[in-house]
């Protein structure tokens, strides 16, 4: 077999690493043998097989979220190059190096890259980004969605609650309640749907609760960061048009 | 803070257009008396606001307390923000940031601004007319001229996004064409009133006000 001479390329990474919940943070950099059509995951497992540094000394195997690979579950969002995005669609050819892997420090973090986006959940439970069709009885069939409006319905409900909109948020840190641009937009989701709106009013109250809404200080980061493309900030002015509105109803008892 | 943040955040930002906005308007225009109609034009528009009816009441609930609460509030809101421009430098994300810092620069200006006139006639020091002339004072100073232009560079500024801002938080402009538009207009609008508010304080610098300051000077000399 004739031998093939191949450039022998290596990608460089510095990852912000952390071991325990608490622990501070420190940066680790390797270098791995390059081959095509990788992502970051890829690059990542690369460093779990053979946890050595650029220095040559060995180290603990770097910890990561991940489950879908196909940008549609949320798990592995992470800063890469200062961006929050998911790691399985960061493609190494993209990526300028030496390629940054930082957590999302907007959450706890749990391990290295690792982080709980229970907030998250929490909140969407908050407002009950869910339609209650549990009962006694059956209820039968709910009432049809105009089509034009289960379009954009549909944009809004590609959420995948990764977290990247909070990340980017300015008003998502420690000395603020904001609940963040995901679960307004949930909100609006459910609302708009025909057997949702029955319970818009409570879903609305939840938001003119402390760390609602009004934590919005209108930055549009997250529109911009939003790997689904979701109109988060037409989201929120809709819910803040809603919220207005509940407020005036509410105010002359109507 | 205590109560409902929302009712708090709702109150802050209705506070900003009514009335405050309003009185950064009626400011500008009160001040641009005197490019047009020099020290006697600036001291008719100021007599006229004084003939207001119930003028005290309006200062102290149109002007001074709303001034006192949004102030207040918002340095909160300023603190309860992360500035991440660095990260995200995107247009909105640096009005976002503007709008806090230009906040607290104009929270910081106001209250110097109050002091140097409101306050001292308050105290008796001068008198509504003779406002004139310690702006002709204020402006001759290079500190306190570079200050003004900052504060009023900052105030304006902040009035014309924070008008954007009250259209989204509102829910009055809700797509990003709509919002888009929005922030044309108060862009335009940022220019015209800075470029208001400037020119007065320029107009304030000339030689008219220094001779009606040093008329006033005789004046109070020869009374007492």
């Amino acid at each position: 077999m004739a031998e093939t001479t191949v450039e022998k390329k290596t990608i460089k990474f510095v990852i912000t690493r952390q071991d325990k919940p608490d622990a501070q943070p420190y940066k680790e950099t390797f270098e791995i043998p390059y081959r095509p059509n990788m992502n970051v995951i890829s690059a990542l497992m690369e460093i779990q097989r053979n946890p050595v540094k650029d220095d040559g000394n060995k180290t603990s195997p770097v910890c990561w979220d991940s489950n879908c690979l196909e940008e549609v579950c949320g798990a592995c969002s992470m800063v890469i190059n200062g961006k929050p995005r998911q790691a399985c669609t960061a493609l190494i050819d993209k990526l300028e190096q030496p390629i940054r892997l930082e957590p999302m420090s907007t959450f706890p973090v749990v391990r290295d890259l690792v982080i709980n986006r229970e907030r998250m959940f929490n909140a969407l439970k908050r407002v009950k980004a869910w339609i209650p069709i549990d009962g006694t009885y059956d209820l039968g069939p709910g009432p049809r969605m105009k089509e034009a409006k289960r379009q954009w319905a549909y944009e809004l409900s590609k959420c995948m609650t990764c977290g990247v909109c909070l990340e980017a948020c300015p008003n998502v840190n420690e000395r603020n309640t904001f609940i963040g641009p995901a679960a307004i937009s949930q909100v609006r989701l459910f609302n708009a749907h025909p057997t949702g709106e029955m319970n818009m009013e409570e879903r609305l109250e939840t938001l003119m609760s402390d760390g609602g809404i009004e934590g919005c200080g209108n930055s549009q980061n997250c529109v911009r960061a939003c790997p689904k493309g979701i109109p988060l900030t037409t989201s929120i002015a809709a819910i803040n048009k809603d919220t207005t509105k509940q407020m005036f109803k509410k105010w002359l008892g109507m | 803070m205590k109560g409902n943040s929302f009712y708090s955040r709702k109150i802050h930002s209705l506070l900003g257009v009514i009335p405050l906005s309003l009185f950064i308007v009626e400011h500008a225009l009160t001040n641009f008396a005197a490019v047009e109609g020099g020290p006697q034009g600036f001291k008719d528009a100021v007599a006229f606001l004084n003939g207001l009816p119930l003028v005290t009441f309006l200062e102290i609930f149109g002007i001074f307390l709303p001034l006192l609460f949004h102030g207040v509030y918002g340095l909160y809101i300023a603190y309860q923000s992360n500035l991440n421009t660095g990260q995200f430098s995107y247009g909105r994300n640096w009005a976002f940031a503007l709008q806090r810092i230009s906040g607290v620069i104009t929270f910081i200006f106001v209250f110097w601004h109050v002091y140097q006139t409101r306050f001292q006639v308050a105290l008796g020091n001068v008198t509504h007319e003779q406002l004139g002339s310690s702006m002709h004072d204020i402006a001759n100073s290079p500190f306190f001229f570079t200050f003004y232009v900052i504060g009023v560079i900052a105030a304006t500024f902040h009035f014309a996004n924070g008008m954007w801002a009250f259209l989204v938080s509102w829910g009055i402009t809700v797509g990003p064409r709509a919002q888009r538009i929005s922030s044309y207009i108060w862009m335009v609008v940022f220019v015209i009133v800075s470029a208001m508010f400037l020119l007065s304080l320029n107009a304030f610098r000339g030689d008219e006000f220094k001779e009606a300051a040093a008329a006033l000077d005789v004046f109070t000399h020869t009374a007492a």
